[in-house]
């Protein structure tokens, strides 16, 4: 996983409540081999039309935030199925960051597996970086390791976040980070196992 | 004074294979790693973001089995229509070759079903903590190996550490004593435990299954008996190895050889349950009490004995269990009370990892001949399929003659794999279709939209595939 550190970035104006795992990414992406490539299916129904062809005024399809890498959305943010699907579409997307007043357990949770980081800010912060992303200036600036975000006009504002979930981030460990960690342990027990049961070791 | 009771044979595996241990979590060493194509690709594009090798790839094997399709093999993937199905075994081709993973692709005759392959190698073996991207892994348990199903996050934290973190599950012991009756198999004593616990019955636990009935059953019976461990929701099943284990193993090609074999069988001789051993549960079969055994409805826990009947929501006083029970009876299209043999088959499918080994084959094998000696062939109006588990079962029987007894008799041979039993690959069945199974799964949709599948032994589908209908093995013997 990618440490997450401080993040300058473009963000996106999304003021729309409740947005699903569904509108996230929708089930006919997920039979995908790859966790790369979800890009293609991030928003589907809101970034393109029945006949595949993109809506030129929704706000990821509009130039000015091309290669936005924080979006700033309405309440709620993440909610429905537990798919994974949902932040690797994100990432896959350039999305490091999602700004919001509240996200769904499950979401938030996979967001941490994934390095992406979802930040919660009181209602009106986020109007406030929501308006500020309309403007011309888009460009936050989020720095974990002090808990702030700082608004395209220079408003700072401090977040909250689970230390033991913010050290992780910060170093970018994962499960497997985690336990690769340990790697000394993991190379003495199979020093340990090839002397007292060679046979394991396939020549 | 109390003195420390002795260990489980699931103590004893799991402690030697704890690396570290953190509230309760232990982070396992993983001796075998078996992946497969259909749960893989998430994983590999996981160890590529982060720039991580597998740990050790000479303790994975990779097999093709759930996508493939079960004729036209030597083409390699081009015989795959699917283009998904045909993108995700070429990921797995990239993946392995990348990575340095041993691989038994398509057409290669050491492939086949994941289950299959991992024993016939001898890469299976006891004491060893086996994983794969498979909820069927349970069937390695019959070696005395601690055999898990896990999900892509897992196959990719295993590929990169080797390990697993996970906490302990609870000891839970199943004694099978007795002779059965002939006919009676490991499928019936299987299928008599899921009965008897439910589908939820082993959940949190390890199960061990002992006593002379198990003891007296061959490496593919205790495979079939711990295959289906996972329909009783435990987490692993476990026989405890001995003579039969030893002499399966001798002379595979993986395993171990020369002055190994003489100190792996040594260990391997330590691992048994210890006598003053305390388990959480334990229950207790009569063997020769059990009929050969039929599922009826949509859970594998919907077991009733071949000459019982379909349920009667009638019968039962809860109205949930009512409305349960009409509606399963319902998808199956069997009326309340209806005899089981009355139920005409369709399809009859031989193989999956719980049946599509050798000594399966050549039971089922053994009851088409004696028929067709006596005239009978498969039922006319009956579709009836042998897939054998892997390229080499496949060979075997061939060399023994079973797939001239079944062609002669109207069953299509066919080339291994997973095949009908997950209705992914190009074998499945069609709407309202109902046939006679030897798998493991009889969900709604299992083996194909609207296909309804009943559950039985190799021995008992091969009877059924004569017979037209569901029937008693026991009048074909
Ligand atoms: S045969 Fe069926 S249960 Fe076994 S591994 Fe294949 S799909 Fe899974």
């Amino acid at each position: 996983m990618e440490p997450f550190t401080r993040l300058d970035a473009k963000s996106a104006p999304l003021p729309l409540a409740n947005i699903d795992t569904d509108q996230i990414i929708p089930k006919q992406f997920l039979k995908t081999v790859e966790r790369e490539g979800l890009a293609k299916g991030l928003f589907y129904d809101l970034r393109f039309d029945e006949q595949g062809r993109e809506k030129p005024d929704f706000v990821l399809n509009r130039p000015e935030y091309k290669g936005a890498g924080v979006l700033v959305t309405g309440d709620n943010f993440g909610c429905g199925s537990s798919r994974e699907h949902a932040p690797w579409a994100l990432m896959d997307f350039g999305v490091r960051a999602v700004i919001s007043t509240s996200f769904a357990d499950i979401f938030y949770n996979n967001c941490f597996q994934n390095g992406l980081l979802p930040v919660v800010l009181k209602a009106e912060e986020v109007a406030q970086l929501m308006d500020e992303a309309r403007g011309g200036n888009h460009v936050v600036s989020i720095d974990l390791e002090t808990q702030r975000v700082t608004s395209p006009s220079g408003k700072v504002f401090a977040f909250e976040i689970d230390p033991q979930r913010k050290q992780k981030m910060l170093l970018g460990l994962d499960a497997i980070g985690e336990t690769l960690g340990k790697t000394t342990y993991i190379d003495s027990y199979e020093t340990r196992r090839a002397l007292a049961q060679p046979w394991l070791e396939r020549a | 004074m109390r003195r420390m009771s002795g260990k489980t044979l699931y103590d004893k595996i799991w402690d030697a294979h704890v690396v570290d241990v953190t509230d309760g979590e232990a982070i396992l060493y993983i001796d075998l790693h078996l992946i497969h194509e259909v749960t893989t690709p998430q994983a590999f594009a996981g160890l590529r973001a982060n720039r991580r090798a597998v740990r050790r790839p000479d303790r994975t094997l990779a097999v093709a089995d759930h996508n493939v399709p079960t004729e036209g093999q030597a083409l390699g993937v081009d015989a795959v229509a699917d283009l998904e199905a045909r993108l995700q075994l070429q990921t797995l081709t990239k993946n392995v070759a990348d990575f340095g993973i041993e691989y038994f692709p398509m057409g290669d005759i050491r492939n086949g079903i994941v289950h299959v392959v991992g024993p016939e190698q001898g890469r299976t073996q006891p004491g060893m903590t086996i994983v794969c991207g498979d909820s069927h892994t349970s069937t390695h348990g019959a070696f005395g190996a601690l055999a898990q199903g896990i999900g892509t996050s897992e196959v990719e934290h295993v590929l990169a550490t080797q390990t697993l973190r996970q906490k302990k599950s609870k000891n839970f012991r199943v004694n099978i004593e007795g002779e059965p009756a002939p006919g009676v198999g490991a499928k019936d004593f299987a299928l008599a435990v899921i009965g008897e616990i439910g589908t939820a019955g082993g959940t949190g636990s390890v199960i061990e299954y002992a006593g002379s009935s198990v003891r007296a059953l061959s490496m593919e019976g205790r495979m079939t008996l711990c295959n289906l461990t996972i329909e009783a929701g435990a987490r692993a099943g476990l026989v405890a190895p001995d003579e039969t284990t030893f002499d399966y193993l001798m002379g595979r090609p993986a395993g171990p050889k020369g002055g190994g074999w003489d100190m792996a069988l040594s260990y391997w001789k330590t691992l048994f349950t210890d006598d003053d051993a305390v388990f959480d549960r334990e229950i207790h079969l009569d063997a020769a009490t059990i009929a050969p055994l039929v599922t009826w409805g949509t859970s594998p826990e919907d077991v009733v004995a071949v000459t019982g009947k379909a349920p009667d929501p009638a019968d039962f006083d809860a109205p949930e269990k009512q409305a349960a029970i009409a509606r399963a009876l319902d998808y199956m299209g069997l009326t309340p009370g209806q005899p089981m043999t009355e139920a005409k088959v369709d399809v009859v499918f031989i193989g999956s990892c719980t049946n599509s080994r050798i000594e399966d084959l050549r039971t089922a094998a053994a009851i088409v001949q004696t028929a067709f000696l006596n005239g009978r062939l498969v039922a006319p109006h009956v579709r009836a399929m042998v897939v054998p588990g892997s390229g080499l079962v496949s060979h075997q029987a061939e060399e023994e003659g079973l797939d001239a007894i079944f062609k002669a008799a109207g069953f299509e041979w066919r080339e291994p794999g997973c095949s009908m039993c997950l209705g992914m690959n190009p074998d499945r069945l069609t709407p309202g279709q109902r046939c006679a199974s030897t798998s493991n799964r009889n969900f709604e949709g299992r083996q194909g939209r609207g296909g309804r599948t009943h559950l039985m032994s190799p021995a008992m589908a091969a009877a059924a595939a004569i017979a037209g209908h569901i029937a008693d093995v026991r009048d074909f013997l």
